[in-house]
């Protein structure tokens, strides 16, 4: 297969030279200095480098880059474009929804995703789409409110 | 740099300098013209444009110090938290610090930049009253302003080119915590924005022009040596370079034998790595998790104990920061610039200056906000790494750890065995006490119950992993032992759990009212035993915090789900509610991780939980209800929080499945169950 030369990031067309079998999340980070999006264990089991693709959560330390082109990614630089936060971003801030923040970018790309698909969600609902996604700092308690937060407020921008 | 270099760089303006305690004497007697800098402990800055900086050698892991000193400063200059600078942990420009280590930033650094920029207000305050010929007690400050009657200036405006210093102690009184207006608050966490964003650049993510990657070889076991190494297929693949270089301070297990890969990019530099051919001198046994305990008593040190106490078993466990180490190094002109995430960038300092033979003042730490830490970032193996083969490739080199790597050859809390032995009279009376540790260490050994002529005693072992401090040291341990045994005590006596510790806590009136905040919030008089049930509590202190902790728990078949935590937790004066809750849940939700099912299970020097696919750390669906109780002594100056409020989860859910079962567990981690 040959190299990638493009990708669709944040709504812009990026030129890249990039193996396909390379991990999207190295691609992000090396190649487009997006480092928003944070490697945090490199097998998919913490989802701190989780964006969207084609608006579904994927963990891009475990996608490689040949599956993400053609594909509308979303990155979490992308998410405030005219630098007005995204309810979920805000709703993390108001709820002090964490502490280091390795994990942030992750969470709230994670909990865009679950509010587009469940815009509504019950507290266990929450649980159940957010237990992919590991916070050292146990802020889970926290999370949960914020993203209950941004639901009470439509969810989306 | 130093102090006079800095104080010229910094311009006109004022500046305030906070002189550690026995420094004043010292600084009186030389006018003011002591060039060593680890005699100041802080300073603060107003220049002529009105901007205020306040340095500090702290740095920021999450624990949210940016936020509770940005508001020291805006309590006392009457200034927005928003628009104070604060520089932290950067060995150039912030005055030496030990390190953000042992929950000391609360009670020594918050009151030290309170009192400096209380000066600088005094200061002024001073400069206003001249300046217009007024009555100093006519002029006010607020909002960044100073004012009186038709009289307004900025901050910047009354220096007037001049160059202000002022030198003052760092332990003077300062206004009590009762009169607070900004510390005391919840205020929001200083950068968050930039955090949600993704704009905040933490080690990790630093990069500079020019900048190579690397990747490190390391032995297939614990203590293995490098016998051959073939480097050729590496050195084919264009722009890799193979560094060897031999580290000054020699790693337990590693060794001090360096080798490794230099590429334009990480992907690069993996593919080099693995065409590396090296051959390895296996080392000799080494004790496994499985008999880690029996062997810390065998190779215990000084007397040992008498028979007849109770055992308690401790693993090895992970910090898992959510962002391994990190760092970036690059040489110009002979000095040194590393970017890494570390707890302790002067101790790194020092470390490279080792490694590399020079002096101090030609090595700079500068340390980003860093993806937390929890004592796990103490030392600088990045930065050692990333220098070494900067200076080889001669370019900027980044040296970011692989998950593996940290959760292999970083450092791990020590395993430990505790023995615990004690007597309680029918009415309560605690009338013996002794308690042990073998290789955890003495954090939390003293009990704080009433009882005379206590024995507890620390026991040097050797360890077969390398080992230091993790969040609250081995006071999670010894808390976990002591808890749990006076548990047993209570149920041996027939007396009710709380009200034996009550009854045991007299002297400590600080124990009793955590205890009696979190009893009453989680209902311990009203509980309804029912079969799967289980309730249950523990209590300690420690660094200045008191902590009592209730759970309720349900067990079925081997399952145990942790329904709801109460957790009362007093360290002085709160500084900021909110991020003080925030971090007593961590300090629960990570405790719950420790307390369940966290463990480092090895074999032959090999670390079998060395991903977090094969190590568990607590997620959403772990989560009980955290319910905290703040006990908010507004006539105690603060302690940290960062650790004490971990002590309390294990031995209360270790207490609480024996309410429940019957089983008495006495090894971490309490899951999965024994069978019966």
């Amino acid at each position: 297969m040959p190299n990638i030369k493009e990708l669709d990031v944040n709504g812009t067309r990026r030129r890249i030279d990039a193996d396909p079998d390379r991990m999207l999340l190295s691609v992000l980070r090396d190649d487009l200095d997006l480092t928003g999006t944070k490697y945090g264990c490199g097998e998919g089991q913490c989802a701190a480098c989780t964006v969207l693709l084609d608006g579904q959560p994927v963990k891009s330390c475990i996608t490689r880059v040949g599956a993400a082109a053609g594909k509308r990614i979303l990155t979490i630089e992308g998410l405030a474009p005219a630098g007005k936060l995204h309810p979920v971003q805000q709703a993390f801030l108001d709820a002090d929804a964490m502490q280091c923040g390795w994990c942030t970018s992750g969470m709230i790309l994670g909990a865009v995703a679950l509010l587009e698909s469940t815009p509504n969600p019950s507290e266990a609902e929450i649980v159940a789409g957010m237990n992919g996604h590991i916070c050292r700092c146990g802020t889970y308690p926290r999370i949960v409110h914020a993203i209950q937060a941004a639901s009470a407020k439509g969810g989306r921008p | 740099m130093k102090r006079r270099d800095f104080l010229a760089a910094l311009g006109g303006g004022i500046t305030v300098l906070i002189v550690k305690d026995d420094m004043l004497a010292q600084e009186s007697g030389r006018g003011g013209n002591r060039q060593a800098p680890q005699d100041v402990a802080a300073w603060l800055h107003i220049g002529e444009d009105g901007a205020v900086t306040a340095f500090t050698g702290k740095v920021e892991v999450g624990q949210n110090a940016r936020t509770s000193l940005s508001a020291a400063v805006a309590e006392e200059l009457r200034v927005p938290v928003a628009s104070v600078g604060f520089v932290m942990g950067d060995t150039d420009l912030t005055p030496y610090d030990g390190g953000t280590v042992g929950s000391q930033t609360s009670p020594r650094m918050f009151p030290q930049i309170r009192n400096a920029a209380a000066t600088a207000r005094e200061m002024l305050l001073d400069l206003a009253a001249q300046k217009w010929n007024v009555d100093r007690a006519t002029v006010t400050v607020a909002d960044g302003k100073l004012i009186s009657g038709s009289h307004m200036a900025g901050f910047g405006d009354l220096t007037q080119g001049r160059k202000l210093v002022r030198t003052i102690p760092s332990n003077p009184a300062t206004a009590p915590p009762a009169q607070w207006k900004v510390a005391g608050s919840s205020v929001p966490k200083v950068a968050g924005r930039d955090i949600v964003t993704g704009a905040h650049k933490y080690p990790y993510d630093i990069a500079r022009p020019g900048m190579l990657h690397a990747k490190v070889l390391y032995p297939p076991q614990f203590g293995a040596k490098l016998a051959s190494l073939d480097k050729s297929a590496a050195e084919a693949i264009p722009g890799v370079k193979v560094v060897r270089e031999t580290l000054a301070s020699p790693r337990p297990g590693f060794g001090a034998d360096l080798v490794g890969v230099v590429a334009p990019d990480s992907d690069t530099a993996a593919k080099a790595l693995a065409a590396l051919r090296a051959e390895w001198t296996p080392p000799a046994a080494q004790p496994s998790s499985r008999e880690v305990h029996a062997y810390f008593k065998r190779s215990a040190s000084g007397p040992s104990t008498n028979g007849g106490l109770t055992a308690y078993t401790i693993p090895y466990i992970a910090h898992v920061p959510l962002e391994p180490r990190a760092a970036v190094a690059e040489w110009n002109g002979g000095k040194l610039t590393v970017w890494t995430g570390t707890q302790r960038p002067f101790g790194v300092r020092s470390e490279l200056a080792e490694q590399f033979k020079l002096a101090e003042d030609r090595v700079r730490v500068i340390m980003p906000d860093t993806g937390s830490g929890y004592g796990g970032k103490h030392n600088g193996d990045a930065a050692v790494e990333a220098a070494i083969f900067a200076k080889a490739a001669g370019q900027p080199v980044k040296r970011n750890w692989t998950r593996e790597e940290e959760m292999t050859w970083a450092y791990f809390r020590p395993g430990a065995l505790i023995e615990v032995a004690g007597k309680a009279n029918p009415d309560g009376t605690i009338t013996a006490w002794e308690q042990h540790n073998y290789n955890g260490g003495s954090s939390a050994l003293n009990t704080p119950y009433n009882v005379t002529g206590a024995r507890e005693q620390v026991h040097q072992t050797a360890s077969p992993l390398r080992q230091g401090s993790y969040r609250c040291l081995a006071g999670a341990g010894n808390n976990f032992a002591r808890e749990c045994y006076m548990d047993e005590l209570a149920h041996s006596i027939g007396m009710d759990p709380l009200e034996f510790r009550l009854k045991n806590a007299s002297s400590d009136g600080r124990l009793v009212a955590v205890m009696q905040a979190a009893a009453e919030k989680f209902g311990w008089k009203n509980r309804k035993k029912t079969p799967g049930r289980g309730f249950s509590m523990a209590a300690g202190f420690e660094k200045g915090g008191h902590v009592a902790t209730f759970a309720e728990i349900a067990v079925s078949g081997g399952a145990v789900k942790v329904l709801r935590v109460v957790e009362a937790f007093e360290c002085g004066a709160v500084i900021n509610p909110k991020h003080l809750r925030n971090q007593i849940d961590g300090a629960v939700v990570m405790g719950l991780g420790g307390a369940l099912f966290e463990h480092i299970d090895f074999a032959d020097g090999k670390i079998a939980t060395n991903r977090l696919a094969r190590y568990r750390v607590p997620r959403f669906a772990d989560m009980p209800a955290i319910e905290c109780v703040l006990v908010d002594r507004k006539d105690l100056p603060p302690a940290g929080a960062g650790e004490c409020p971990i002590m309390g989860i294990a031995p209360a859910l270790g207490n609480a499945i024996f309410d429940a079962t019957g089983q008495r567990l006495r090894a971490l981690p309490l899951l999965p169950l024994p069978a019966v």
